[in-house]
């Protein structure tokens, strides 16, 4: 048992916490009310190795690990959530699928430039009628000759307006139901594959939310990764790393409002002294911290696991559910502890308790990560 | 042959986290981040420069400080520097800057001695924990080098044989063209110091320890007693009263007020 990180994780967080301070911080309220992706930021992001963090060197990665992801995601998201999840899904949706389940000759030809930030990633599961039920995928792929000819729509893709690769899912073989699901390198270029609507959303206005779009669209056979049949064991397997992702994220939004309201409290007077000297409020706060230091623990403990290659699935989703929940309670808790001024656009609180909702959401709602938790507590 | 680059830096408390006893007039150092100081990180960033654009640049940074002072060193490899170079002895604590320049010219002539000659050294033009600015220059006397103190401008020769820079002054500038080797002290407006890097955080670290006896320092010029300066009391300066606000019904009466007040004060 160790609580201390380590140097090199300590490292990071200064890198990211002053990159995040001075490059991402000053655009996050405007991206937010433009809806606009931060393009110039993801470059710099890359510039700075922060698109490859949990990935060996030999294929261009940072030679980092989970705990240091995590942290990166983490810092980000403190002052922009929408950067966070730019980061998080790229890395653990993307990036780490290839990297696990991608052949070698797939690994050599897309890691490179997706961990130097070269090229940026997105992750196709969820459909319209195919959201917590994954196994409901319509999108389907056919072998026809040496290509695969994939039809369907994907939605609700992060990234999606601004990737270059994606990993796709789709059923090959409906009859088999989760075990006729694989899964595909599907890159933006490709004949018939289109991005569709982009999504207006409540929160994390700034990342890019879309349709994919698949009409016969053609596929070299060497596109299938893993074996035919693999594609629910990807799609679950890459999820729960991505709940790591998306549990920093939480975790990052709920430290940026805590820190933000510590500020407010300090300088504001009612009643003849400062917030941060009425107990009321210093209970409040006594608790939204102690809520806060236990997702980081849980979070870093499953990305611990994940380094050590342990089952960490559980551990995961126990992180998430926490982190996420965590997250709204914070934020919206914060809003309050600003009053009327939390409520306005002039506070960056408003706009955490818009981001943190969707933690709560995607990569597995709160009620699926209860499932996993209880799955595990039952299983045989 | 590689272009070698020496560059001195200092680990310092974070000056805008510290706060000073009013008692005593020392800092209060507890809890307060320890940071590469601003000046050292330009000088460093003008030596990744050169490296960016030739990659055959061995770049070693050279500190001066207790143990902990290694983390100074790991952030600047972590930035682009191939090798760090740590003094740290007691017999060298409390060194004033006559005594810290003697040090880290035994360190340099220690290097001197491991790697053959350097062809330029870079320092900061002070830290801001002290603000003398006296380090570089002096060591720059010491290793018999010519110096140019405050460059804001920087550029090298395509042969790397000689650099021009402008040196800044409080009413203008001198543009010098120096042959290498020779020393140059760095100021904020040269550069903006790069983040570092993730693959510069988790990469393997050159990072030596050398103690007094390994430099072969001569110990009678090191250390606080061989040192020339004593602080024999610091002190904060009394705060200036609370600033007045003028008060007006309309804009051109609170100017006219302020009018009266400056004439009143003879400051116009």
């Amino acid at each position: 048992m160790n609580f201390q990180l380590t140097k090199e994780q300590e490292f990071v967080r200064k890198l990211v916490r002053e990159f995040a301070t001075n490059e991402v911080e000053p655009l996050a309220a405007d991206i937010d009310k433009e809806h606009r992706f931060p393009v110039e930021t993801v470059e710099k992001m890359a510039k700075y190795g922060m698109l490859g963090v949990p990935f060996p060197t030999e294929y261009g990665g940072a030679g980092g690990d989970h705990i240091s992801y995590a942290i990166t995601v983490e810092e980000l998201s403190r002052v922009c959530a929408s950067t966070g999840v730019i980061c998080s899904a790229h890395t653990s949706l993307c990036c780490w699928p290839i990297f696990n389940w991608g052949s070698e000759e797939q690994k050599k030809k897309y890691l490179p430039d997706l961990l130097s930030g070269k090229h940026l990633g997105a992750f196709g599961l969820t459909e319209p009628n195919a959201g917590t039920d994954a196994s409901g995928q319509q999108t389907r792929a056919e072998l026809v000759g040496d290509k695969w000819i994939l039809n369907g729509a994907k939605v609700f893709i992060t990234n999606g307006g601004y990737a270059d690769v994606f990993v796709v899912l789709a059923m090959t073989d409906k009859k088999k139901g989760n075990h006729g699901i694989s899964a595909f390198i599907v890159e933006k270029d490709d004949p018939g594959f289109s991005i569709g609507k982009t999504e207006d959303k409540l929160g994390i206005c700034a990342s890019s939310t879309t349709e994919l779009i698949f009409q016969n669209c053609e596929i070299p056979a060497d596109r299938l990764m893993g074996q035919i049949g693999e594609g629910f064991k990807v799609a679950m397997s890459t999820l729960d790393g991505g709940r790591i992702g998306i549990a920093s994220q939480a975790l990052g939004i709920a430290q940026g409002a805590f820190d933000v309201t510590i500020e407010y409290m300090n300088a504001r007077k009612q009643f003849g002294k400062k917030l941060s000297q009425m107990q009321a409020l210093q209970f409040m706060v006594a608790d939204l911290k102690v809520k806060i230091e236990a997702s980081r623990l849980l979070i870093y403990k499953a990305a611990d696991m994940k380094d050590k290659h342990m089952n960490y699935g559980e551990a995961a989703a126990m992180a998430k559910l926490f982190a996420a929940e965590t997250a709204m309670e914070v934020t919206t808790k914060c809003v309050q502890l600003h009053g009327g001024y939390g409520y306005t656009k002039d506070y960056p609180v408003e706009r955490m308790m818009r981001d943190a909702k969707i933690t709560e959401i995607y990569e597995g709602t709160s009620e699926v990560q209860k499932m996993v938790i209880a799955a595990n507590t039952f299983k045989k | 042959m590689a272009f070698k680059i020496i560059v001195c830096a200092k680990q310092v408390p974070d000056t805008n986290v510290i706060k000073i006893n009013p008692k005593t007039g020392t800092l209060i150092r507890d809890g307060v981040p320890s940071i590469l100081n601003h000046d050292d990180a330009n000088a460093l960033e003008e030596a990744l420069k050169i490296k960016d654009k030739n990659p055959d640049t061995q770049i070693t940074v050279i500190t001066m400080g207790p143990p902990q002072a290694s983390d100074l060193l790991f952030e600047c490899i972590a930035k682009g520097a191939d090798e760090g170079i740590l003094v740290s002895d007691r017999a060298v604590g409390g060194s004033d800057t006559w005594a810290t320049s003697n040090t880290l010219e035994a360190a340099v002539l220690k290097w001197v001695k491991d790697n053959g000659p350097y062809d330029m050294i870079f320092a900061g033009r002070q830290a801001i924990d002290g603000d003398t600015a006296q380090v570089g220059p002096q060591l720059a006397e010491k290793l018999g080098l010519p110096q140019v103190t405050y460059v804001e401008e920087f550029e090298i020769a395509n042969d790397l044989k000689s650099v021009t820079v402008k040196r800044q002054l409080e009413d203008g500038y001198e543009l010098i063209k120096v042959q290498n080797p020779c020393m140059l002290t760095t100021i904020k407006e040269l550069n903006d110091p790069r983040y570092m890097n993730m693959k510069g955080i988790f990469a393997s670290k050159d990072i030596k320890v050398w103690s007094a006896k390994d430099i072969e320092v001569d110990l009678t010029t090191v250390g606080l007693e061989a040192s020339p300066t004593n602080v024999f009391r610091s002190f904060t300066p009394a705060p200036k009263g609370k600033g007045v606000i003028l008060e007006g019904d309309t804009d051109t009466e609170v100017a006219k007020n302020l009018l009266i007040n400056l004439k009143g004060k003879h400051v116009i």
